[in-house]
């Protein structure tokens, strides 16, 4: 039974070494190579850093556009969503209201062209993407806020959709911050 | 068909390409064969000289037990510290604060536990100290010690008739030299160039494009993500866990993080059948197992991709399915998928909030916790399973009137005693546990705790119980995953969850153990025209009969007042 014990010890400093000394270090210093140097890929505008392209980040002015309700309000310092059950009175009253907001704002749009993504919380709270129907049905509002043809703004939210995982796996979606940068930067 | 389903097929078919050469290849590793790994012999011999570990040494099976607990609860002791004075340790560039005892508690032996239950949040509640020298690390042990175990049941069934089972220290230190670092690295390199941190860089701020500040919590995360997943784990390194765009930044990501938590319980079943020799059993085995996967899996995507009803009352479009807790890279049918997977495997991270799920989603998560052995854990899923396969000898032998045998052993008293304790445990940890909980609830709601009781619950009804079941059968099935709008760091359920899941860890692992060593050393008999097969497709039926009937009969009653009462609501 001694025996076990310090054999116990000796094993776990060893493999602390191992797996919390070596493992990781290893793998810090390859991710120097990677796009963000492995602390994050920031995004840039006018030489300062306005964000990161994975994390969704708070629109709410008109002339851009929006990106999915969150429930940490996309601050990155933590991290959740709602935890809201599906048929929770006060979270379909959440819901409703957010409806009504999108038809408030984007003034011609149908209830039924709205889709489920729009007005439903991230599973994370920093969400970057909206679907493609998100997208469009905002490229009224947003053209008329900014006096652009709609057809260039369709384009750009075209240019800024990324089609499923090699054409093939998975569903599309518009990275909102990279779609807003594209409209600024017009 | 659309993009979305034909990814989680393409998932699976990879996962399955991916495993069963891994399988043949771990059968060969701990029986000591030649593979090309054999390069890293060196590295395990420096630690068996660094550890004074002889394993030439053979151990029966209560030695095995006796190493195997000796240093579980070494972990325990020294990540319990660890935890509790992180905030005045070194390597903690946020600037975190130590954990409450409770918590810290109810942490260690969650991942001592290969359970990962988290009652913190990783941004705020840990320093990047612990996130790596107690959570990582135990993250690789904890699933070493699972495969260790199974391997020690392999033994058994090898040679006739044996009490030799093999050294335990060699099977636990071979698991992560020649599976779980190698893939580690492999997964933590994927993550890292698809975007996951993996520096050492404290919180970032930066000023928004509508110029708000914003604050972001980074750190050395694509080390951790990859064995969270490798090792069936699944404590994130952030909150939200794989829904954090940091974790799991794509689809692609998603998909290699899918599959590395399904490569090594599959691999353990085919590796079993090449071990002992006896390939057909395997198959049987994984045949069960898969169709049981599917059947939870086919309504979880059907009750996903159907969209919320209520949603569909106020006349929105659900073309794409569910949203709420979902991730618009990864879509409602991955998420459906990966909430199958995790909850059938033991993992319990999640690429979606389980608690905004729809209420017959939530119903086959829990069942599936409950079941836990289709595929299952890191080696435990095939003990856990190996329970079932005893009690279905048991009962095919009552029903044809012969003494009941399992692989050229007798069964007698003593197993079949050992497997009702074990198959007893858990019903009895998960409903007296929610038991417990719902008694606190409606009748001390005032009680002076950090959340009090009659706040537990962020959502009513139905749903509300459905938080207190589903948390403490996470915590049976060392699961991890949450309904995480219950209100769990106080120390209710730090204590609560803490027992539950040391005990639904331990005795999972001992009984099997002890039932393979006890029939190991007993007399082979040949097999004859008597003898009860079990590598048959009726022996599959009769298994998988007895785990439906198991189940059913536990836990139908606290289903019907959780899930199930919510979907009938929703119907009306």
């Amino acid at each position: 039974m001694k025996n076990y014990i310090i054999q116990s010890i000796r094993l776990t400093l060893v493999l602390i070494v191992l797996l919390c000394i070596l493992y990781p270090i290893g793998i810090a210093l390859a991710g120097k190579l990677s796009k963000g140097n492995g602390g994050g890929e920031k995004i840039t505008k006018n030489g300062k850093v306005v964000g990161y392209a994975l994390l969704g980040q708070s629109f709410t002015k008109p002339e851009y556009f929006w990106g999915r309700p969150s429930a940490v309000a996309y601050n990155a310092a933590g991290s959740a969503g709602s935890n809201k059950g599906p048929s929770n009175p006060d979270y379909l009253k959440d819901v409703s209201n957010r409806i009504d907001t999108l038809l408030k704002y984007n003034p011609g749009l149908k209830k039924s062209e709205i889709p489920a993504d729009m007005v439903t919380a991230s599973g994370s709270g920093l969400d970057p993407n909206i679907s493609e129907q998100g997208a469009k049905i905002q490229i009224e509002r947003v053209a008329k806020a900014r006096k652009l043809d709609e057809k260039k703004v369709k384009e750009l939210v075209a240019m800024n959709t990324l089609k499923p995982f090699l054409g093939l796996f998975g569903p599309s979606s518009v990275n909102v911050l990279k779609l807003n940068l594209a409209l600024d930067s017009l | 068909m659309n993009t979305e389903l034909i990814g989680i097929i393409a998932t699976f078919l990879l996962t399955l390409i991916i495993a069963i050469p891994l399988g043949k290849y771990l059968a060969k590793v701990f029986a000591g064969e030649k593979v090309w790994t054999d390069f890293l012999k060196p590295l395990e011999t420096g630690i068996y000289k660094l550890s004074g570990i002889n394993v030439k040494e053979q151990m029966n099976w209560k030695q095995q037990l006796k190493a195997l607990l000796t240093i579980n609860i070494l972990w325990l002791v020294y990540g319990f510290f660890v935890l509790v004075f992180q905030d005045k340790l070194p390597f903690n560039p946020d600037g975190n604060s130590g954990m409450t005892p409770d918590l810290a508690f109810n942490t260690i032996i969650s991942f001592v536990a290969n359970c990962n239950l988290q009652h913190y949040s990783g941004e705020s509640g840990v320093s990047y100290l612990t996130q790596q020298f107690v959570l990582m690390f135990l993250q690789f042990v904890s699933a070493a010690t699972g495969i260790a175990a199974a391997v020690v049941l392999f033994k058994a069934f090898r040679d006739k008739t044996t009490t030799q089972l093999g050294n335990f220290w060699e099977f636990f230190v071979r698991s992560i030299t020649r599976l779980l670092l190698p893939l580690s690295i492999v997964v933590a390199l994927i993550l890292t160039f698809n975007g996951t941190p993996a520096s050492y860089e404290g919180k970032d701020q930066f000023i928004s494009v509508q110029g708000d500040t914003v604050h972001v919590s980074r750190g050395p995360a694509a080390q951790m993500i990859a064995i969270k997943h490798l090792g069936t784990n699944g404590g994130g390194y952030f909150g939200a866990n794989s829904a954090h765009p940091f974790e799991n930044p794509s689809y692609f990501t998603n998909m290699v993080e899918m599959i590395a938590q399904t490569i090594i319980p599959l691999a353990m079943i085919i590796a079993f059948g090449y071990f002992i020799r006896r390939k057909k059993l395997a198959w049987t085995i994984f045949g069960v197992m898969t169709i049981g996967l599917f059947m939870l899996m086919i309504p979880t995507l059907t009750s996903e991709l159907g969209g919320n009803p209520a949603l569909a009352k106020m006349g929105i479009a659900q073309t794409t399915g569910a949203m709420e807790g979902k991730e618009v890279r990864f879509g409602p049918a991955a998420t459906a998928y990966w909430s199958t997977l995790t909850t059938v495997i033991s993992t319990g991270s999640v690429n979606g909030m389980h608690d905004s799920t729809m209420p017959l989603t939530g119903l086959w998560q829990l069942l599936a916790m409950m079941i836990n052995a289709f595929y299952g854990g890191c080696g435990v899923g095939l003990l856990n399973y190996f329970i079932y396969l005893i009690i279905a000898v048991f009962i095919s032998g009552l029903m044809v009137g012969r003494t009941p045998e399992f692989l050229g052993h007798k069964v007698e008293a003593r197993e079949i005693k050992i497997a009702a304790i074990i198959t007893l445990l858990s019903p009895f940890l998960i409903l007296a546990g929610t038991a417990i909980a719902s008694y606190v609830f409606t009748n001390h709601g005032g009680a002076a705790w950090a959340v009090q009781p009659k706040n537990w619950l962020n959502n009513p009804g139905f749903h509300g119980f459905s938080e207190m079941l589903y948390e403490v059968t996470s915590s049976n099935a060392n699961n991890g995953s949450g309904f995480e709008g219950l209100g769990d760091n106080n120390v209710f359920w730090n204590v609560l969850t803490g027992i539950i899941i040391f005990l639904g860890r331990f005795l999972p692992i001992i009984g099997p153990v002890a039932i393979a060593g006890l029939l190991g050393a007993k007399k082979f008999i040949p097999e004859s025209a008597g003898t009860l097969k079990t590598d048959t497709k009726t022996f599959a039926l009769m298994t998988f009969a007895v785990i439906m009937v198991l189940n059913a009969l536990s836990y139908f009653p606290a289903l019907a007042l959780g899930p199930l009462a919510e979907y009938f609501t929703q119907l009306r």
